[in-house]
């Protein structure tokens, strides 16, 4: 068992910083529910903020400010973990520390950019200093370097931590394997050309082996370190299916990218082969699934933390559902050739990013935040997490089924009737099935955000609030 | 490429399987040390097979090659046509008209498209439309933009323009003027040689052979 049984235990000055890295994360969390509320309410009133802050802006941070919070979180995972896996401090510490607040730093610049500048004139001055106008690749290319650093910093971190530390666990194989591909395919999103196929080609190479394989495994490594510390679980079976995990991942989703080769341009035989792998997707996705349910049914679900384990269950079955069905309903080319360009990828994507990242992420700020308020609570539990999870779990699953019936109104009036010219365009978005489901959109937007704001609160107060209304869980 | 599909799919699998196996060998099946290998194989040989593919599609995508249109392409008419062998509509290049009343030499397309390309990506074109349906989906997908009836149908009119490119040129200048909708585009501050070159990208993407994709445009009528 590799719980800790003092109420004090030691905290590395790694954990120190994967604190500033929750603490950012979950600001800028806030930042994309509000801006993706602006956005959801111009649906509603298009003239809404249309001169200062059109739609384009403020989506443009809703989806920068997603990817940034959730590799932020995920990045804390592993400066919060690595101490405990390899039984020291972090090597470069100080380094990290550096790069760390050169980067929030350059987040804040970035983030005044888009909302002050948001565009500039045709120029590659405006493409390194402004945005790079590549959907969730706009960051300008200053700040792709300055990502590309970090990265770096972040590899020498942890290479250097188990270098020093002479411990090699299949963890860390696969945590080594996973950041130098994640670290290597973000330069492939670093060029301009002029041939939009091959534009599109490499941008996927950054976005869908992100988040539909370095991502996931990453995921899949913090995963097994968070139920080794909540229940307990043995090494040799987390690590043995982590292997499993990753086999599938990256031999199904490496050429399951072909799904995003259906149209742009690209030759017919991806028709196939995305169509085939991509299908095969959701397979390590189950296996997630069987191996969270067998490891908490094992542990008789006596987690040490229960607002995490809630969220390590969650993420299993929110991972498979949409990651593995939204996206297995829209992934075979004889169905994309329809749903392709719709909002039913953005109701995949709302309900994948929360089944397997955000979840993700709020499982490591659990068990941070269990351990950092002194002295530590065992079992973690209240009620608070609970309304905190619910309310923000019912606002995005509504947002989410808002955006289906939308993509099902695109795809069918748009697309499949209306041939897909500006007029069927219109003809879809003032359907009623359409137009008339953007208020709940509004509404469950508003949903999640007080969630969020529940989760705050909850945060802020762990440890802090009277014993007895913390400790009504299981065993007490 | 002399290969299928399902040719590369078996192959990949297959390679991956036989590998494993190969260098598992006294390790059981369930064991830690076969699934290493699993994961480190399955992912190498699917890199390997992406890497190769790669390079092919890189091949088969050249401007002016099986599947996307010169850059002079902006000088001809561009239609669609019903391909009976594959069964879907494939763009066709058809006779010289000129691109603004003038033809372009294959440098200066070049140049007018790239310029098209930059104003694209130094708008953030892609944070409302779609282009060859990757974008946001708050507005039109662009993919056959200059195809669309709309444009002659409604705008030309509407702007007083006299030919196809100058009114999509008038209208990209100023949205709000002429608004098409409740949903609206903002005026982007084009400068007149953006404007133009932007018409031009427009122009060449939809000459884009997208296997089909969007299925039947233009079928609205």
């Amino acid at each position: 068992m590799t719980q800790e049984t003092s109420t004090h235990p030691k905290i590395y000055e790694s954990q120190k910083l994967a604190r500033w890295y929750f603490v950012v994360a979950i600001t800028l969390f806030g930042a994309q529910l509000i801006f993706g509320l602006i956005a959801t309410y111009q649906q509603n009133d298009p003239s809404f903020l249309f001169k200062l802050a059109p739609f384009m802006t403020n989506r443009m941070l809703h989806v920068n400010a997603l990817i940034v919070w959730l590799l932020v979180g995920m990045m804390g995972g592993v400066y919060w973990f690595l101490p405990r896996e390899t039984g020291r401090e972090v090597v470069g510490i100080t380094l990290a520390k550096i790069i760390w607040w050169v980067i929030v730093a350059g987040v804040t610049v970035v983030i005044l950019v888009f909302l002050l500048v948001q565009y500039g004139p045709a120029k590659m001055t405006s493409i390194w200093f402004i945005n790079e106008g590549r959907e969730y690749l706009e960051a300008p290319r200053w700040a792709d370097l300055a990502i590309v650093l970090w990265v770096a910093i972040f590899l020498f971190n942890v290479i250097a931590t188990v270098i020093k530390s002479r411990r090699i666990t299949g963890i860390l194989l696969v945590l080594i394997f996973d950041l130098v591909a994640l670290g290597a395919l973000y330069t492939a999103g670093m060029h301009f050309t002029v041939n939009l196929t091959m534009d599109q080609f490499l941008w996927w190479w950054v976005v869908h082996l992100w988040v539909e394989a370095t991502w996931e495994v990453l995921v899949g490594v913090l995963m097994a370190w968070s139920l080794m510390y909540l229940l307990g679980t043995s090494r040799k079976i987390l690590e043995t299916w982590l292997f499993i995990e990753v086999t599938l991942v990256f031999g199904t989703g490496i050429i399951g990218l072909g799904h995003h080769y259906f149209w742009i341009g690209t030759p017919e035989y991806w028709l196939g082969l995305g169509g085939f792998f991509s299908a095969l997707e959701p397979l390590p996705l189950i296996a997630m699934v069987v191996h969270a349910v067998y490891d908490a049914g094992g542990h008789r679900l006596s987690a040490v933390n229960k607002a995490a384990m809630f969220w390590v269950l969650f993420q299993a079955f929110g991972n498979f559902i949409g990651a593995g069905v939204w996206g297995f309903m829209q992934t075979l080319p004889q169905i994309n050739m329809y749903s392709h360009g719709t909002q039913m990828a953005a109701a995949h994507g709302h309900l994948s990013f929360t089944g397997a990242y955000l979840s993700t992420v709020m499982v490591l700020v659990y068990i941070a935040a269990q351990n950092l308020r002194r002295p530590v609570q065992r079992p973690l539990d209240s009620k608070l997490w609970k309304w905190a999870a619910g309310v923000l779990l019912l606002g995005i699953v509504g947002v989410a089924g808002a955006f289906t019936l939308s993509g099902f109104t695109q795809t069918l009036v748009e697309r499949a009737v209306g041939g897909s010219t500006w007029a069927a365009f219109i003809n879809a978005y003032t359907h009623p099935w359409y137009a008339g489901t953007l208020g709940w959109r509004y509404f469950f937007g508003w949903i999640a955000l007080i969630g969020y704001v529940v989760l705050v609160w909850d945060l802020l107060t762990i440890g802090k609030r009277p014993t007895a209304a913390i400790s009504g869980g299981a065993h007490d | 490429m002399d290969y299928g599909w399902l040719e590369i799919t078996v192959a990949a699998i297959f390679l991956s399987v036989v590998i494993t196996l190969v260098i598992s060998r006294g390790a059981g099946w369930l064991s830690w040390r076969f699934w290493r290998n699993a994961m480190v194989v399955s992912s190498v040989v699917m890199f390997a097979v992406l890497l190769w593919l790669s390079f092919d599609t890189a091949a088969q995508t050249r401007p002016g090659g099986e599947r996307l249109a010169p850059w002079t392409a902006i000088n001809h008419e561009i239609g669609l046509k019903w391909d009976a062998d594959r069964r879907w509509q494939a763009p066709v290049i058809g006779e010289k008209t000129g691109f603004f009343g003038k033809e372009y030499s294959p440098e200066e397309a070049f140049e007018l498209v790239s310029l098209g390309k930059l104003t694209v990506q130094s708008r953030n074109c892609m944070e409302c439309h779609t282009l060859l349906g990757n974008g946001a989906y708050y507005a039109p997908d662009l993919t056959r933009a200059w195809l669309d009836p709309w444009w002659e149908e409604r705008i030309m009119p509407m702007v007083g323009a006299q030919s196809h490119e100058e009114a999509m040129k008038t209208w990209l200048m100023n949205p709000p003027q002429y608004p098409q909708g409740k949903r609206q585009m903002p005026n982007l501050k084009l400068s007149d040689e953006e404007a133009t070159a932007l018409v031009a990208f427009l122009k060449w993407m939809s000459a884009t052979d997208t296997n089909g994709f969007p299925p039947r445009f233009g079928n609205y009528r």
